[in-house]
């Protein structure tokens, strides 16, 4: 019986991580757009020579205000 | 037949071939050939000319101002060596092709970093390299391809953008988890026969459950909590100040129940029904991002111009412009304050501000006005007033907009006031009952009516139902700004129309030709004359000329008189083209009786006829008008042009409806007023700036547009032109949402019985709740859904 309130407990703590994935999904604005990443997805990726090698390497700052 | 653009989809007038494809304007063609060259042609595959049309709009010195470093910093989001961060409002963007260009624009020029759009709200986020593009060059580039951005003087739009939304989505995931698990959990007590078979366990499922509320009615609760607090504070019982009570109601018994044992507490139910009415908040207040509702003049104005000072031009921000300072004005540009003309060849546009449709030639020492459009060439300006004083601003700061509108409080409010009343005379009567019957039922059974009889399922079918309405009008073309909205729409008893682009067409406005019918050779002469004037009605006679004879030919001699009309010598033609005084003054007789928007034409002397601009009727506004007079609404039209139209008008609207014109902003803002002073409630639909008094006065403004990224006045709603011929349906569909609702919660009640039946006896177990709430709530949320479609499928046959 010990078990079964051990297995809730690890189970609980297992969902709240899933709540804090989904709050810190909402906190880095990833549920704003809900429709372009659906067309996004659909774009065929044309690597092309150097012009990437170099995109690359940039590091992108995401600091949004 | 005509071929149609490769690049944007237009009819080829005059066809411009490049390898084998055809377009209609060097505009067109050279973006073609920006994409052709960069290797992005999948620009192309991804949809069916997808590209706008350039008709050569693209003029370079335009974003001069955004040299400026003040105005930079405005627009600017963030910066950062060599990265700067800039949004745009993109209005342009409708199909995966926009979306694909506009976040490949690094293949065009490697000076930007990243672009990444937002489909939804037309934004395009860039990041750039400012040592390598500047602003400006950003802007050009995103002109040349068809995208121009939106760039206007209110404009920090981004910034006031929801940030509440992610708070609302925190509370419902929070509630969401919590309920799912207080749910599983309860499971063992509701399902086990015998109490003591959980033993110790059960202390453990319940203080679980307890621990996993809180969050519940601390956090995802408090909206209610609050509200219900400020109502009370004001001394009105608002629809969370019930719900509020059931929630604080639910929370307590749970806890005695589970401190001393006697019960498992009702925590499901209260987490349960908390993430229903979260979710039904959040539904209805989905609101259409790419519109802004509420836009006032500064949206209007462009955000710097361009000054002359020592004879060079210098850009400057709108902001600063100040008195007796000397403006330059381009062709295409619009005026930012009342000002005195300096220099020859204005030619004013003022349709959007008074609704007259064809430009006025100004002399030289005259006053323009703020809100006009230069068609002719560049002309020069003295500022008079500063640009918030401005005529037309003086409007938007008048007293009488600035006064609340529809403060009056929903329907509900004084709804859920009666059920709180209901609620409390049961409670008091099972009571009193339970005192003489038996005294320790009296808090089980007084509790259970305040936990069971739930005015929340009150708060979820008007949430639910508006939510649902919104969406079905958005999908005819009429987006309203909030659910107010839509009751305001119920009240309505009298319409107020205006003429030029609403009932009217902007974009077509076909020529008519009445007079001595030409010969080819006489049209030809014409066409190449007229072509040659920057007269938009010059224009549209060479495009009207140009559908009968495509040949055009060279002249000897041209006379352009800006304002009045051409005189010029064309092979064996002497040809005067232009308005009736300047034939007149030219000597020649003029025998028509049209006035207004005429072009005249005589040739060698001879009076041979007028092009005669025919204001296009959008189709459909007859049978609209007739089904808004069978249910009794009052109309009435108001219009800022001249009186020519009054005929086609009276054949169109009947003779019953008032038709009032050249009613200046004022004009129509105060007919509206004396309407309502006489206790109708007004809905008005216009579209442009001269409407906007009488938008924000009237209990529902809507604004009319046919390209949604153009500016729309401050407005309640905004209606696509193409569906105002079913302005009629929307509008009664609108009207079904209170019937909606009512029809729902009458159903709802009927659970409230049963529930109340279990409750009074003082029998409610936490699995009769458990299982009451949610049949409720799934239920209301279906209901609400299938009436709304079906009510909505008798709007048109295709939705």
């Amino acid at each position: 019986m010990g078990v079964i309130v051990l297995l809730i407990i690890v189970s609980v703590f297992v969902a709240g991580g899933f709540l804090l994935a989904f709050l810190w999904s909402v906190k880095t604005g990833q549920m704003d757009d809900d429709y372009t990443p659906s067309v996004r997805i659909l774009f065929d990726q044309n690597f092309d020579n150097d012009k990437n090698e170099e995109k690359k390497k940039l590091k992108i700052s995401n600091k949004i205000i | 037949m005509l071929t149609s653009c490769y690049h944007c989809g237009a009819d080829c007038i005059e066809t411009i071939q490049e390898e084998d494809k055809c377009f209609c304007c060097d505009g067109c063609k050279m973006v073609f050939k920006l994409l052709d060259e960069n290797g992005l042609c999948q620009y192309y595959d991804l949809s069916e000319m997808p590209g706008m049309t350039a008709k050569g709009h693209f003029v370079n010195e335009k974003y001069n101002y955004l040299d400026n470093a003040a105005i930079q910093e405005q627009l600017i989001q963030f910066k950062l060596g060599d990265q700067a961060h800039v949004v745009f409002y993109l209005p342009q963007i409708h199909c995966v092709s926009c979306v694909w260009l506009l976040e490949n624009l690094h293949k065009i020029n490697p000076g930007i970093i990243q672009s990444q759009t937002h489909f939804e709200k037309k934004e395009i986020k860039i990041v750039f390299n400012p040592a390598v593009i500047s602003l400006k060059q950003v802007v050009q580039l995103l002109a040349f391809v068809g995208y121009e951005p939106v760039i206007h003087l209110g404009g920090n739009d981004w910034l006031k953008k929801k940030k509440v939304n992610k708070k609302q989505l925190y509370k419902i995931g929070v509630a969401g988890f919590c309920f799912s698990n207080i749910m599983m959990l309860s499971f063992p007590e509701y399902l086990s026969n015998n109490a003591l078979e959980l033993g110790s366990l059960r202390h453990f499922f319940v203080y679980i459950n307890l621990l996993l509320s809180l969050p519940v009615l601390f956090f995802s609760a408090n909206g209610f909590f609050i509200s219900a607090y400020t109502g009370l504070r004001q001394k009105w019982l608002n629809i969370d100040a019930p719900i509020a009570l059931a929630i604080t109601v639910t929370f307590t018994r749970s806890v005695y129940e589970i401190l001393s044992q006697t019960g498992a507490g009702y925590l499901d139910s209260m987490s349960g029904i908390v993430f229903f009415m979260l979710i039904g908040r959040w539904f209805q207040d989905k609101s259409y991002d790419s519109f802004a509702f509420d836009r006032d003049y500064n949206s209007f104005f462009p955000l710097g111009v361009t000054v002359i000072e020592d004879n060079k031009e210098v850009n400057k921000p709108l902001a600063a412009l100040v008195k007796l300072e000397i403006v330059l004005i381009r062709s295409d540009e619009m005026i930012p304050a009342d000002a005195i003309l300096l220099t020859e060849g204005a030619l004013i546009d003022y349709s959007f501000v008074t609704g007259e449709n064809a430009p006025i030639a100004v002399a030289v020492g005259q006053m323009v006005y703020a809100g006009g459009i230069q068609k002719g060439r560049a002309i020069q300006l003295e500022v008079v007033k500063p640009v918030g004083q401005s005529y037309i601003t003086e409007l938007w700061n008048s007293p009488v907009l600035k006064a609340e509108k529809n403060t009056e409080q929903s329907f509900v409010h004084p709804w859920s006031q009666y059920f709180t009343i209901v609620l409390f005379a049961i409670a008091i009567a099972s009571g009193v009952y339970w005192s003489i019957y038996d005294t320790h039922k009296i808090l089980p059974a007084v509790t259970a009516v305040l936990i069971v009889a739930c005015p929340c399922s009150l708060l979820l079918t008007v949430t639910f139902t508006y939510g649902n309405v919104i969406r079905w009008l958005g999908r005819g073309k009429l987006y309203c700004k909030n659910a107010a909205v839509i009751e305001a729409i119920h009240k309505i008893d009298t319409i107020v129309f205006d003429k030029t682009g609403t009932l009217t067409n902007h974009e077509d406005t076909p020529l008519e030709y009445k007079g001595v019918v030409l010969s080819e050779k006489e049209m030809i002469a014409v066409k190449s004359v007229t072509r040659e004037s920057l007269h938009p009605l010059s224009k549209m006679v060479t495009q009207f000329l140009l559908l009968e004879v495509a040949d055009i030919t060279s002249f000897q001699k041209i006379e352009n008189f800006i304002g009045k009309g051409t005189k010029a010598i064309c092979n064996e033609f002497e040809i005067l083209v232009g308005s009736i005084a300047f034939l007149q003054s030219n000597g020649i007789k003029v025998n028509t009786t049209y006035e207004g928007s005429v072009v005249c034409l005589a040739i060698n002397g001879i009076f041979k006829g007028v092009f005669k601009i025919n204001h296009t009727y959008r189709e459909g506004i007859a049978l609209m008008i007739t089904r808004f007079k069978c249910r009794g609404y009052h109309l009435h039209l108001l219009s800022g042009d001249h009186p020519t139209e009054k005929e086609n008008l009276v054949k169109i609207l009947g003779t019953d409806i008032p038709i009032l014109f050249e009613q200046n902003p004022v004009d129509k803002l105060q007919y509206i007023e004396r309407l309502q002073q006489q206790g109708h409630r007004v809905m008005m639909v216009g579209d442009g700036l001269n409407d906007a008094g009488a938008l924000k006065k009237s209990n529902v403004g809507i604004a009319v547009t046919d390209q949604t990224h153009l500016f729309t006045p401050a407005s309640d709603a905004i209606l696509e032109g193409s569906e105002i011929k079913s302005l009629h349906e929307l509008v009664f569909y609108a009207k079904k949402a209170k019937l909606i609702i009512v029809t729902i919660f009458i159903l709802s009640i009927i659970y409230n019985i049963i529930g109340m039946y279990f409750a009074t006896s003082a029998r409610l177990s936490p699995m009769v709740a458990a299982i009451l709430m949610p049949i409720s709530s799934i239920s209301i949320v279906a209901l609400s859904a299938l009436l709304s479609y079906a009510y909505s499928l008798k709007m048109s046959p295709e939705n």
